[in-house]
């Protein structure tokens, strides 16, 4: 059983890996993202299959962890591209 | 099959810190630079490094990434004009030459370790049972090696006045950060409701389970600080203004507990930072539990940044 | 007893990887960027959904089952509220041109 799930935790991250190809291509921010957001879940499975196949208990609480932080970095793209460009930028002043 | 997951796992990071580095745009840069920190949780997992996988995955997937894309959106306008001053031929293959030595030096240094290599693990696992917790690794930083975190905690605080001090005379004591512009019923204003609450019994439970299990008031701190960005980035809460007497005292509440009880260890067991016998977990957790709230405050603030408008009237 | 529940496992874990595989070949090979979102959240949705579910007899004690679902519950969440703002996002920007 754990050679199967060893097995599955490499596919998985093998397949997620391979969207990585999008962070090379994009050709938008977004499309990035969307790897990024991919490689995340995929990272997470991946996680919980190498994770049960070894006995770690709390290779849970890591994967909980990027559950909660998974679409952060999503949030934090949305907010800055909605940001209109012509904002007050305090640097301005000297 | 494990050997075959390491390897891939290792090509994959080594080949997204080169994209990280070869990108021409900012953005993808720090997209390569995400997905690599990602993968490096994974690989302390292979290592069985669970702290600090854990660490990796909340300063990584939460705060890192923010930052920097906030950073990269900052730079996207005036990017192509730092791209045709950028550096010359010379300075680049320096640069490279400088890297490669650093990396030579370093590789040298791991395959010159002695083994089995130079380690203090059993002396942790030999005493352990003074501490009263489970976790070695909190007992290396609360009990065996406490001056270090101490000494952590101030610098952090340190940095967060670095970044507040770049902040312009007027509006030294106001709110760090620009207001931020949300639909109050949009889907951001929805997630900023829902997740927090979990998040901060998740941000909880980490730092509990650190007693005895990887976790910690770190990694705990670190959850909590990125459900109070989120809340703050749907705009339903604003960055307090840093003249606040409540956030001054959250701040230092956490190194001054640490001191003090580090200054009681001197009269009653002949050491600073060292634990009178039996109630070192309690104190430990004491400490901890004061370091938490100062932790996340200092986290959230320095990614929010200096202070961008005026103290109130 | 336990050759069922291995055997659902390989099924469940199986089925979550072939939906992953799915996910990537959209991601890679559909042509604008909202029909790729559409493939991402099926390897949010039902790829770790199903390695979930597979995984779930494995665990050895009840709260880490409670564990298992709730990463999946805030997958579910933070994938579908990250796809929808990141959909608007790209939008506005289609407008604004």
């Amino acid at each position: 059983m754990a050679d199967f799930l060893l097995i599955a935790a490499a596919f998985v991250l093998a397949m997620v890996a391979l969207g990585l190809i999008r962070i090379l291509r994009g050709p938008d921010d977004a499309d990035r993202m969307m790897a990024a957001q991919l490689l995340g879940t995929g990272g997470i499975a991946s996680l919980l299959l190498a994770g049960t196949a070894t006995g770690e208990a709390a290779t849970i609480d890591v994967a909980l962890t990027l559950a909660l932080l998974a679409a952060f970095a999503s949030f934090a793209f949305v907010k800055a591209h909605s940001t209109p460009a012509d904002a007050p930028t305090p640097e301005d002043d000297a | 099959m494990s050997d075959a997951l390491n390897i891939g796992l290792a090509g994959l990071i080594l080949g997204l810190a080169l994209w990280s580095i070869v990108a021409r745009e900012a953005f993808a840069a720090v997209e390569g630079f995400m997905a690599f920190g990602l993968l490096l949780t994974l690989a302390w997992v292979q290592l069985h490094g669970i702290d600090v996988a854990l660490t990796e995955a909340a300063i990584g997937g939460g705060l890192t990434g923010a930052l920097l894309i906030g950073a990269a959106t900052r730079l996207r306008s005036t990017e192509a004009a730092a791209r045709v001053e950028g550096p010359g031929a010379p300075t680049r293959w320096l640069a490279a030459g400088v890297s490669v030595a650093v990396t030579a030096a370093l590789a040298v240094g791991v395959l010159a370790l002695p083994v089995p290599a130079p380690t203090l693990a059993p002396d942790v696992a030999a005493h352990i049972a003074v501490t009263g917790v489970g976790n070695p690794i909190t007992a290396v930083l609360l009990a065996f090696r406490a001056m270090d975190t101490l000494l952590e905690a101030i610098v952090l605080l340190f940095a967060l006045i670095g970044v507040w001090s770049l902040a312009p005379d007027r509006f030294w004591g106001g709110r760090p950060g620009l207001r931020q512009q949300a639909d109050p019923n949009g889907i951001l204003a929805y997630v900023a409701r829902v997740l927090p609450p979990i998040g901060v019994i998740a941000g909880i439970y980490i730092f509990w389970v650190g007693a005895d299990h990887p976790g910690g008031k770190f990694q705990g701190a670190t959850l909590m600080a990125a459900m109070w960005l989120l809340v703050m980035m749907a705009g339903l809460a604003d960055a307090p203004p840093i003249s606040r007497t409540w956030l001054r005292i959250l701040l230092v509440a956490g190194p001054l507990v640490f001191i003090a009880i580090g200054v009681v260890g001197v009269v009653t067991a002949d050491a600073f930072l060292a634990y009178p016998p039996g109630i070192a977990k309690p104190l430990i957790l004491v400490i901890e539990f004061a370091l938490m709230p100062t932790l996340t405050l200092i986290l959230g603030l320095m990614l929010v940044g200096a202070p961008q408008r005026g103290p109130l009237p | 007893m336990s050759a069922v529940i291995n055997l659902w496992t390989v099924i469940a874990v199986s089925g979550g990887a072939v939906f992953f595989l799915a996910g990537t070949t959209g991601l890679l090979r559909f042509p604008d960027a909202f029909t790729r979102l559409h493939a991402l959240t099926k390897a949010d949705n039902l790829g770790l959904g199903l390695v979930v579910l597979g995984l779930l007899p494995q665990m050895d004690s009840v709260s880490g089952g409670l564990k298992l679902l709730c990463i999946w519950g805030l997958v579910l969440l933070s994938g579908a509220t990250a796809s929808q703002l990141i959909a608007r996002a790209l939008v506005r920007r289609d407008v604004q041109r």
